[in-house]
C-alpha cells in the first residue's frame, strides 16, 4: 500500500476540504458528491481525508461494526447479546471503503460464501462492501460511470440505512450506514437527480489558475512523490491539528444552538431559491452546525449559514435550462436578498 | 527542433524509462509499418522483462479486472482467484488497440488504477488488491477530431505522437540503444527537480492555456527521465524543452501568450535543440545552464520551440479556437462521448436458459448450485462426480439493448433565420436537452451558418457541456442548408453504426443560399439543398424539420416534405410551445 497525500498539505480548494471535514464531524449531513475538471485534486483530497478520521469504538468482531452502547440498529448477532459480545468495545479505524467501477452486485450487496458452500456445504452470508462500509465512508470515484443496476441499489440502502439481501437462498438483512462520497466530472455525464438527492453536499471545483498556488501544487507533488515518507513526516504536526480539530468538533457539535433568527434565515434562503423540500433546509442547519463546530463556536450564526450555503443547496434548486446562471450565480443572488451588503 | 520521428523516438524512449511516470502515450496512426516501427522501438528500450499486455476493445471486466477461475474453482472444490490484465501488466505497458472506440466505463476503470497505482476487484465473491503499475499505450486510429481515445486516459497520459505524416523512409535508424534506457531507468531516482523547472512548466502550462494540473507535473516526472536518459542528476534547460514539447505543445488550448510584449528576442537565440544523445552522458552533475538566468527569457525560448513543434496548421486552429469558443475555452476539446461496445452494458441475471442476446452466467450458476451439491452428490450416489448442475440452476446474463435515441439538434445560425428566432430555437433547445436528460437520452447538436456546417457537440449526456455549446453558438451569415443536411445525415449515420436511434431535429428557414462548392446564390443553394434532401431521404432517419421564419412559406414545407420530415411551422410560437410540439412529435417515432 502507498502512501496517501496528506491532508493538510492540498492547497486552496477551500469549500471541497470543508465540506469533507464536515462530514467527518457529522456524518448525518449526508455525504459529499465533488465535481469537477480533470487534474484538480478530487480523488487525492478524497482519500486523504481517511487519514484525518477519528477511531471508532466497536463491539469486538463484530462484522458490521456495531456500536456498543446502542440499542437499536444491530446487526442480528449483537441484537442477540451472543456471548456478551456487547460489553467488549474495541477501537478500530473508520472503514473508507473504495467502490470501484467494475464491482459486481454480488461483492456490493454481498452473497454467499462460496468457500464454505463448496467445501463444507454451509450456506454462509459473505458481507460486502455496504457491510464494510457501515459506519464509515463509502467512496465511489467516477461516480457518474457507474452502471445503472449499482445505482439502484445504492439509492435504495442509502435511503434506509439498511442492507436486504434475498438470494441464493439467502435472506439477510443488516445495517448499512455510511456517508457517501462520489466525484467525477461533469463532462463525462450527469447523475440521476435521485442520487443527486442523496448527497448532503455538493462542491463544484476547478483548477486553480493563478501561478502561485499552482506552482505550490506542483512542488508539493513532486516533493510527495520523489520522498513520501519525508514529505508526510513534514506535515505531520499540521495533519495533528486537523485531527484534533475534528475530534474536538465532534465533541462540541451536539452542543451548538441554533437561535431563531438564524433558523428563520435559513428557512427564507430556502423559500427564495425555490429548493425542493425540506431535505435542503435541514441539511442546511445540521451542516451550518458542523461549520460552526469546526470554528469552535457553540452558536451558529448567519456566517456559517452563508459559508456553506453553496454547498448545501447547490443541487436541490430546481432545473431551469432557461436560466443560464449557474447554481451557484442564483445561491449567490439569493443570498444577496437576505443578507443585503 | 528535432524532426517528428526523432520527437516520437523521443515519446518512446521517455517512456520506456519511466513507464509509470509518463503515464503513457497516445499514437495517433493508422496501423502501418512506422506504428510498427515505433512499437518495436518502445519495446527495445523497455526491459526484457517487462509485461506487455494487448487490451482488446471489448475485454470483459472478469479478464481487466481479474475475477473468479471457473475451472479452477471447480477442480478445487473452493472459490480461485483469476488476476486480471491490469494486475498482470503490473511494471509493464498495457496496449490499447483501437483506443478511439474505447468505452468511457472500461477507461474509467483503467485510469482508477493509474491513480491507485492498484487495481482492486471487488467481484464474483471476491475482494482482492492487486498492486498495478503501468503505463499505457493508446492505438488512437480516429480519423477526424472527434474521433479520439477517452479524455480521461489521454488526461492522464503524458505524451502524444502523430505518425500519420511519417513515410517509412523517413522512419530511421534508432536514437538510443537498450543499455542506454537501462541505465536511465537506474539512473532516475537519483535526479532532483528543481525550482526553476517547476516554475518554468508551470507557467509555459498556464500560458498555453493548460488547466489541468496533472499536465504539468507529468511534464516534471518526464524532464526528470530526460536528464536521466542524458546522463544528467539535473534536469538542464533541453530537458525542460523536450518534456514541455512533448507533454504541453499537444494540450496546448491556445496560442501560447508571451511574458514580454517583444517576441523577436526569443525567436532569435537559437532554441538549444534537445541535445544530442552521444554528447551527453559524460555531463553528469553539470549545473543547469540556463536555470540561474532570467527564468522568462527562457520559457519564451521554450514557447517559441513548442511553437515549431507545433506547426502551422495546428496554431491556425488554435488561434480560431480562441475566438470562437472564448471562454468555454479549455472543456471545448475535451472527451467523447463513445457510444460502447456492441455487447451492452450487463443488466443483472435471471433465472433460466439464455435466450437471443443472453449469455450464460457461468459465476451465477455456480452460485446458485453450490448449496446443493451435497444432497445431490447423495441422491445420485455419484461421489466421483465433482459437480453437478441442474437445469433450474441456470442463470442467464442480460444485456442492455442499446435502443438509446440520440436526439441530432440542426440548428440554422445563418442570418436569414434572423437572430431573435435563433435566440428562440436556442431556448427550445435546451428545454429539450433537459427532457433529454431526464430520459437518459443522448444529444448531439450541429450548427450551420456562413460557409459551413459544424458538428458543435458529437453525441453526449452532458447537459453542461450541451448548454455550453449552444450558449457559445454565434449567429449571422449565408445558409449552407446543404451542407448542413451531408452533416446532419453523416452523425445520424453514425449514430445508427453505435445501435442507437438518430432522431433529426432541423430549425431553420428553409432558405439556402449557399451551395456546397461555396458560391453564393438561392437559387444554387437550393438546387444543391434539394440534391442533399434527396439523398437524406433514402436512409429514412427520423426527422422533424421546424421552420423558423417568421411567415411560414409553403416552399419551406416541400422543403421538409423532400426530406422526409414532419413539418412544423412556428410563426408566432415561444420557447416553451416549442419544445412541447417537438417532444410531442418525437414520440411518434420513438417505438421504431
Amino acid at each position: 500500500m502507498q502512501s496517501t497525500f496528506p491532508f493538510a498539505a492540498i492547497v486552496g480548494q477551500e469549500e471541497m476540504k470543508r465540506a469533507l471535514l464536515i462530514a467527518a464531524v457529522a456524518p448525518g449531513v449526508g455525504g459529499v458528491l465533488v465535481f469537477g475538471d480533470r487534474g484538480s485534486g478530487k480523488t487525492t483530497t478524497v482519500r486523504a481525508l481517511a487519514d484525518l478520521l477519528p477511531p471508532l469504538e466497536t463491539v469486538a468482531e463484530c462484522a458490521y461494526r456495531c456500536t456498543p452502547t446502542a440499542r437499536v440498529g444491530l446487526c442480528g448477532r449483537c441484537q442477540a447479546g451472543e456471548a456478551g459480545a456487547r460489553f467488549k468495545p474495541v477501537r478500530i479505524p473508520v472503514p473508507f471503503v473504495d467502490m470501484p467501477l467494475g464491482a459486481t452486485e454480488d461483492r456490493v450487496v454481498g452473497a454467499l460464501d462460496l468457500e464454505q458452500v463448496l467445501q463444507n456445504g454451509v450456506r454462509r452470508f459473505e458481507p460486502g462492501l455496504l457491510a464494510r462500509a457501515h459506519r464509515g465512508f463509502l467512496y465511489i470515484d467516477e461516480i457518474n460511470l457507474l452502471e445503472d443496476h449499482l445505482v439502484d441499489l445504492l439509492l435504495d440502502v442509502a435511503a434506509s440505512g439498511e442492507n436486504v439481501v434475498e438470494r441464493e437462498g439467502l435472506s439477510v438483512r443488516h445495517p448499512a450506514r455510511f456517508v457517501l462520497v462520489g466525484s467525477g466530472n461533469p463532462e463525462e455525464g450527469e447523475l440521476r437527480p435521485q442520487l443527486l438527492d442523496r448527497f448532503g453536499l455538493s462542491v463544484e471545483i476547478s483548477t486553480p489558475d493563478d501561478l502561485p498556488s499552482r506552482l505550490e501544487i506542483i512542488k508539493r507533488r513532486d516533493a510527495f512523490e520523489r520522498d513520501p515518507a519525508g514529505f508526510n513526516a513534514h506535515w505531520s504536526r499540521a495533519q495533528a491539528r486537523l485531527r484534533k480539530q475534528i475530534a474536538h468538533a465532534r465533541e462540541l457539535l451536539p452542543e451548538v444552538e441554533v437561535p431563531d433568527a438564524v433558523l428563520e434565515q435559513a428557512a427564507r434562503l430556502c423559500m427564495q431559491l425555490g429548493t425542493d423540500g425540506l431535505r435542503g433546509e435541514l441539511t442546511l442547519l445540521r451542516a451550518a452546525r458542523a461549520t460552526a463546530s469546526l470554528a469552535g463556536e457553540l452558536e451558529v450564526t448567519s456566517a456559517h449559514l452563508r459559508e456553506i450555503a453553496p454547498s448545501a443547496l447547490r443541487h436541490r434548486l430546481r432545473r431551469n435550462p432557461l436560466d443560464d446562471a449557474g447554481s451557484a450565480v442564483r445561491i449567490e443572488r439569493g443570498m444577496r436578498e437576505i443578507w443585503p451588503a | 527542433m528535432p524532426d517528428p520521428w526523432q520527437l516520437a523516438q523521443f515519446a518512446a524512449a521517455l517512456l520506456a524509462v519511466d513507464p509509470e511516470g509518463a503515464g503513457g502515450v497516445v499514437v495517433r496512426a493508422a496501423a502501418g509499418p512506422v506504428r510498427q516501427r515505433w512499437l518495436a522501438l518502445l519495446r527495445q528500450w523497455l526491459p526484457a522483462d517487462c509485461p506487455w499486455r494487448m487490451v482488446p476493445l471489448d475485454i470483459p471486466d472478469s479478464r481487466l479486472l481479474g475475477g473468479l477461475d471457473l475451472a479452477a474453482t471447480l477442480a478445487m472444490g473452493r472459490p480461485q482467484a483469476e488476476r486480471g490484465l491490469l494486475a498482470t501488466a503490473d511494471g509493464g505497458v498495457v496496449v490499447l488497440s483501437m483506443a478511439e472506440r474505447l468505452s468511457p466505463a472500461t477507461a474509467g476503470r483503467i485510469a482508477a488504477a493509474i491513480d491507485t497505482h492498484e487495481v482492486q476487484v471487488e467481484r464474483e465473491g471476491l475482494a482482492l488488491r492487486a498492486p498495478s503499475r503501468f503505463g499505457v499505450v493508446m492505438l488512437d486510429e480516429g480519423l477526424d477530431e472527434d474521433e479520439r481515445a477517452p479524455a480521461a486516459l489521454r488526461e492522464r497520459v503524458a505524451f502524444e505522437v502523430r505518425l500519420d505524416d511519417i513515410r517509412i523512409n523517413e522512419a530511421g535508424e534508432a536514437l538510443f540503444a537498450a543499455e542506454e534506457t537501462a541505465r536511465a531507468r537506474w539512473l532516475l531516482s537519483d535526479v532532483t527537480s528543481t525550482d526553476e523547472l517547476l516554475t518554468a512548466l508551470n507557467e509555459i502550462a498556464l500560458r498555453c492555456g493548460i488547466q489541468s494540473l496533472r499536465a504539468p507535473i507529468l511534464a516534471t516526472r518526464v524532464a526528470r527521465a530526460s536528464a536521466a536518459l542524458h546522463g544528467r542528476v539535473c534536469p538542464d534547460e533541453s530537458d525542460l524543452m523536450l518534456a514541455a514539447s512533448l507533454v504541453l505543445g499537444h494540450r496546448a488550448t491556445r496560442l501560447p501568450v508571451n511574458g514580454e510584449p517583444d517576441t523577436t528576442p526569443a525567436m532569435e537565440t537559437e532554441p538549444s535543440p534537445p541535445p544530442n544523445h552521444d554528447a551527453s552522458h559524460t555531463d553528469t552533475g553539470e549545473t543547469p545552464p540556463a536555470s540561474a538566468q532570467q527564468p522568462l527569457a527562457m520559457q519564451d525560448r521554450v514557447l517559441a520551440a513548442i511553437a515549431t513543434a507545433l506547426g502551422p496548421e495546428v496554431l491556425a486552429s488554435l488561434a480560431l479556437r480562441g475566438q470562437v469558443r472564448g471562454a468555454a475555452g479549455s472543456a471545448g476539446k475535451s472527451g467523447q462521448q463513445h457510444s460502447g461496445g456492441a455487447r451492452g452494458r450487463p443488466m443483472g441475471t435471471r433465472r433460466g436458459l439464455p435466450k437471443r442476446g443472453e449469455r450464460l452466467d457461468l459465476v451465477a450458476t455456480l452460485y446458485a448450485a453450490a448449496p446443493w451439491q451435497a444432497w445431490r452428490r447423495k441422491e445420485a450416489a455419484d461421489t466421483a462426480r465433482s459437480f453437478f448442475i441442474a437445469r433450474e440452476d441456470l442463470r442467464s446474463r442480460r444485456y442492455r439493448q442499446r435502443s438509446r435515441t440520440v436526439t441530432l439538434f440542426v440548428v440554422d445560425a445563418s442570418g436569414s433565420s434572423a437572430l431573435h428566432r435563433l435566440a428562440e430555437a436556442k431556448g427550445a433547445v435546451e428545454l429539450l436537452l433537459a427532457e433529454c436528460y431526464v430520459r437518459r437520452d443522448q444529444v448531439a447538436l450541429i450548427a450551420f451558418r456562413g460557409t459551413a456546417a459544424e458538428t458543435l457537440l458529437p453525441p453526449t449526456r452532458s447537459l453542461a457541456r450541451a448548454r455550453r455549446s449552444l450558449a457559445a453558438l454565434p449567429g449571422g451569415g449565408g445558409t449552407p442548408l446543404a451542407a448542413a443536411i451531408d452533416a446532419a445525415a453523416e452523425l445520424a449515420a453514425q449514430v445508427q453504426r453505435s445501435r442507437a436511434t438518430p432522431l433529426v431535429v432541423f430549425f431553420t428557414d428553409g432558405r439556402a443560399n449557399l451551395a456546397r462548392d461555396g458560391s453564393q446564390g438561392r437559387s444554387a443553394g437550393e438546387a444543391d439543398a434539394t440534391a442533399a434532401a434527396r439523398q437524406y431521404l433514402q436512409r429514412g432517419f427520423g426527422t422533424l424539420f421546424i421552420d423558423t421564419s417568421p411567415r411560414p412559406h409553403p416552399r419551406a414545407e416541400e422543403f421538409a416534405h423532400q426530406l422526409g420530415a414532419r413539418y412544423l411551422a412556428l410563426p408566432h410560437a415561444d420557447a416553451g410551445s416549442l419544445a412541447r410540439l417537438v417532444q410531442h412529435s418525437s414520440e411518434g417515432f420513438s417505438p421504431r
